[in-house]
C-alpha cells in the first residue's frame, strides 16, 4: 500500500456571514470542494493571494476549523471528526505540524529553547533523559542553530533564529507533513534565503512531507516540486513547479507571474480597481473590491 | 547643486535606558526635483528613521546633527509654523499600513477635504470637485459611493489608493512612500506602484521611496541607496545596480532572492542576522558578516568613495569575492 501522504478530497468551508448586498445569502464559501495530493517525502506549493483560501484550507488540515464536507487523509488514514480519546488526539497532532508567518508570537517567551522542544518529545515518546538530550542536540543541529541558541529565550533570538526553533519543534514530533504557512515571508532577504536553505536540507534529511501556503512565488520553485495557484476558494491550476512556472495556462497564474518585480521589470496597471481580470468560462463568484466580511 | 531634498551627514540618536543608541550613523543623499530615489535596506537598517527625520517625526528627546534641506531651506530649523505650513503643501506622505494612518471613525470624503481644504485658498465645491478627479486618477470607480465610506468598508489596496490621493491633493513636491506596498498583494502591489510612478512622472514629482525590494526599487526609482545598519553603504543609479554592485552587502542581497525561472541548489546567504545601527563598533558595518572581511574592515569605517555613476563605502569595494562563500549560509 503506497498512500500519499496528505489526500484532501472535496474539502469544502464555508461561512455564515452577515446578509448584505455583497453577499445576499448569508453565506461566505471560503474553499469550494478542492481536492489535491501529497506524496510522501514531497512538496506542494499552495500559491495564492488573500482570500485565495489557502490559509482557510491548511487551518482545516491541521483540525483548527472544522470542514463543511470533504475529508482530510493523512496516510490513507481519514483525520477523525468529534470526540476521541486524548491519546488519539495526541497522535493525530504529530502527524501534521504547522509553522506559521510570525515567528514572534508562535513562541512560549519564558521557555528556553532546548526546554521547548523537550516537551514535544516528552509528550509524543517514551524516552529517558539521555535519548531526550541527544534528540535535542539533532534537532538544534538540523536547523543551523547552536548551543548557546539552544540555551537562550525566544526574546534574545532574532526573527530567523525563532523560525528555526519553531521548524525544530515542528520536526520533533516526526510528522508526516509539515505545514508552512507563510514562514518565510515575515523574513528579511538575506534570512530567508538561509531558512529556504535550511528547508531544502530537512527534508532531505527527514523525508518530511511539506504543504507550503504562500504568496510569494519567487521561493517556491527553491521549496516544492509540485504547486496549486488557489484564487478565490478555487484552485484555477496545478502542475510540477518548473511547467506552472514557465508555462502558466491560466490567466491569472500569468497574471501573477507577471506582477512578481524582477530585473527589467515595469508595472503596468490592467484594471480600474486592481481586480485581476475573471478568466471567462470559470465561474468564480463575485468578487468586490469591498472588504469581504470576515466570519 | 539644485537638489530639492539635500540630506548632508545626517546622524541621530535616540535615547535608550543607559545614555543614548545611535540610529543613524551617516546618511547623505540627495533628491533633486522631479527624480526618484529608493532608500533599500533590512529592518533595523534605519531606512524609515531617515524619512521620520525628514519629515520631523523622530521620537521625542532624538538627537539629531548634520542637516536636511529642503529647496534650501533647514528642516530641522523650521519653526512649527512654517514646519505645519511645510507638511501641508510641499510633502506628501505615504506609509506601509494604511489603516494605521487614517481616522476611522471619518468618511473618506471628509477626511481627503481636510487636507485640501486646510490651506483655505478652495471652496467647498472646489475642493470635492478636486478630490473626485484625484480619486480617480488613482484608478478609483464608483468615487461617490467611496467617498461617503468608512475606512474599514475598503480593502487594504482600495485604501492605499485613498492615502496615495490624500498625498497627491495638496500637489506637492516630493512624495515620500514608505513601504507602500508592503502589505499588499502582489497584483495589488503591482496596480498601486503604477499608480504611483504614472502621477508621479505626469506630474514632475521627486519621490523618495523606502523598499526592501531591490527589485521593485529598480523598477520606479532613477536612483537606489542601499543602507545597512545606519549607513548608505552603496548608490547607484538604478539601471546599473544589478550589474555593478560593487559592495559585497549589496552583491549578497542580490544573490539572496530566489528568482522565478532559475532554481539554485543552493541559494546563496549572508552569514548572520541584519544588525542594528547601534550595534556597529569602530570598523565597517557589514564586517561580522562580510566574505571578503579583513582586518582594515574591523578596524576602520570605510568612506564612501565614487565609482561610476554612484559611490561605495567599502575598502575593497568591486574586488573578486572568494568563490568559497558559496553555499552553505546557516550558522553552524
Amino acid at each position: 500500500m503506497n498512500h500519499p501522504a496528505l489526500e484532501v478530497r472535496d474539502l469544502r468551508k464555508v461561512y455564515p456571514v452577515a446578509v448584505t448586498e455583497d453577499c445576499p445569502d448569508g453565506e461566505f464559501t471560503a474553499l469550494y470542494r478542492e481536492s489535491f495530493t501529497l506524496a510522501p517525502g514531497g512538496s506542494l506549493a499552495v500559491v495564492g493571494e488573500s482570500g485565495s483560501g489557502k490559509t482557510t484550507c491548511a487551518r482545516l488540515i491541521v483540525g483548527l476549523e472544522r470542514a463543511t464536507s470533504g475529508a482530510v487523509l493523512v496516510d490513507g488514514v481519514e483525520r477523525g471528526r468529534g470526540r476521541t480519546s486524548s491519546a488519539r488526539r495526541r497522535r493525530r497532532g504529530r502527524e501534521v505540524q504547522i509553522v506559521f508567518q510570525d515567528p514572534y508570537s508562535s513562541l512560549d517567551p519564558r521557555q528556553r529553547v532546548r526546554d521547548c522542544l523537550a516537551e514535544v518529545l516528552t509528550l509524543h515518546f517514551d524516552m529517558d533523559a539521555r535519548q531526550r538530550d541527544g534528540r535535542v542536540a539533532e534537532l538544534i543541529d538540523q536547523v543551523g542553530l547552536d548551543e548557546r541558541q539552544a540555551g537562550a529565550l525566544p526574546r534574545a533570538l532574532s526573527g530567523g533564529q525563532r523560525q528555526r526553533v519553531a521548524i525544530a519543534r515542528a520536526l520533533a514530533a516526526e510528522p508526516k507533513v509539515l505545514i508552512l504557512d507563510e514562514a518565510v515571508a515575515a523574513l528579511d532577504v538575506s534570512i530567508q534565503a538561509q531558512v529556504l536553505n535550511v528547508l531544502a536540507d530537512v527534508r532531505e534529511a527527514t523525508g518530511v512531507a511539506y504543504l507550503f501556503i504562500t504568496h510569494d512565488l519567487a521561493v517556491v520553485q527553491q521549496v516544492c516540486d509540485d504547486v496549486v495557484v488557489m484564487r478565490s476558494g478555487r484552485i484555477v491550476e496545478r502542475g510540477p513547479v518548473a511547467d506552472v512556472l514557465e508555462r502558466a495556462a491560466h490567466p491569472y497564474t500569468r497574471r501573477l507571474l507577471a506582477s512578481v518585480p524582477r530585473p527589467g521589470w515595469t508595472p503596468r496597471r490592467r484594471t480600474t480597481e486592481g481586480r485581476p481580470p475573471v478568466p471567462s468560462g470559470h465561474p468564480l463568484p463575485p468578487v468586490s473590491e469591498t472588504k469581504e466580511p470576515l466570519p | 547643486m539644485s537638489a530639492l531634498l539635500s540630506i548632508d551627514r545626517l546622524r541621530v540618536e535616540l535615547p535608550a535606558k543607559k545614555g543614548s543608541r545611535t540610529v543613524i550613523h551617516d546618511v547623505s543623499l540627495d533628491v533633486r526635483a522631479g527624480e526618484a530615489v529608493a532608500l533599500v535596506g533590512e529592518s533595523g537598517s534605519g531606512k524609515s528613521m531617515t524619512t521620520r527625520a525628514v519629515m520631523r517625526l523622530l521620537p521625542e528627546g532624538a538627537r539629531l546633527s548634520g542637516e536636511i534641506r529642503f529647496d534650501g531651506v533647514s528642516i530641522p530649523g523650521m519653526d512649527r509654523r512654517a514646519l505645519r505650513r511645510w507638511r501641508a503643501t510641499r510633502v506628501g506622505m505615504v506609509f506601509q499600513d494604511p489603516r494605521a494612518h487614517i481616522n476611522p471613525v471619518r468618511r473618506i470624503g471628509d477626511f481627503l477635504m481636510e487636507g485640501v481644504r486646510l490651506d483655505g485658498r478652495l471652496s467647498a465645491g472646489q475642493a470635492r470637485e478636486r478630490v473626485s478627479r484625484l480619486m480617480r486618477a488613482v484608478g478609483v470607480a464608483d468615487v461617490d459611493r467611496r467617498l461617503s465610506q468608512y475606512p474599514h468598508e475598503l480593502s487594504g489596496g482600495l485604501l492605499q489608493r485613498v492615502m496615495i490621493a490624500a498625498a497627491l491633493a495638496t500637489e506637492p513636491d516630493l512624495l515620500l512612500a514608505d513601504e507602500p506596498t508592503t502589505a499588499l498583494d502582489v497584483t495589488t502591489q503591482e496596480e498601486v506602484v503604477a499608480i504611483i510612478d504614472g502621477l508621479r512622472r505626469e506630474r514632475g514629482l521627486a519621490m523618495l521611496f523606502i523598499t526592501h525590494d531591490l527589485d521593485l526599487a529598480a523598477a520606479v526609482c532613477d536612483r537606489i541607496a542601499v543602507m545597512y545598519a545606519g549607513s548608505i553603504v552603496e548608490e547607484r543609479p538604478a539601471g546599473a545596480l544589478t550589474p555593478d554592485a560593487s559592495h559585497p552587502y549589496t552583491r549578497g542581497l542580490l544573490a539572496a532572492r530566489p528568482e522565478i525561472g532559475r532554481r539554485e541548489p543552493r541559494l546563496r546567504t549572508i552569514e548572520g542576522r541584519p544588525i542594528s545601527a547601534f550595534e556597529v563598533g569602530d570598523g565597517c558595518a557589514f564586517a561580522t558578516r562580510c566574505p571578503m572581511v579583513r582586518d582594515l574592515c574591523r578596524r576602520e569605517r570605510p568612506a564612501p568613495v565614487h565609482v561610476t555613476g554612484g559611490r561605495v563605502a567599502c575598502h575593497f569595494a568591486g574586488e573578486a569575492e572568494p568563490q568559497a562563500v558559496v553555499g552553505d549560509g546557516a550558522a553552524r
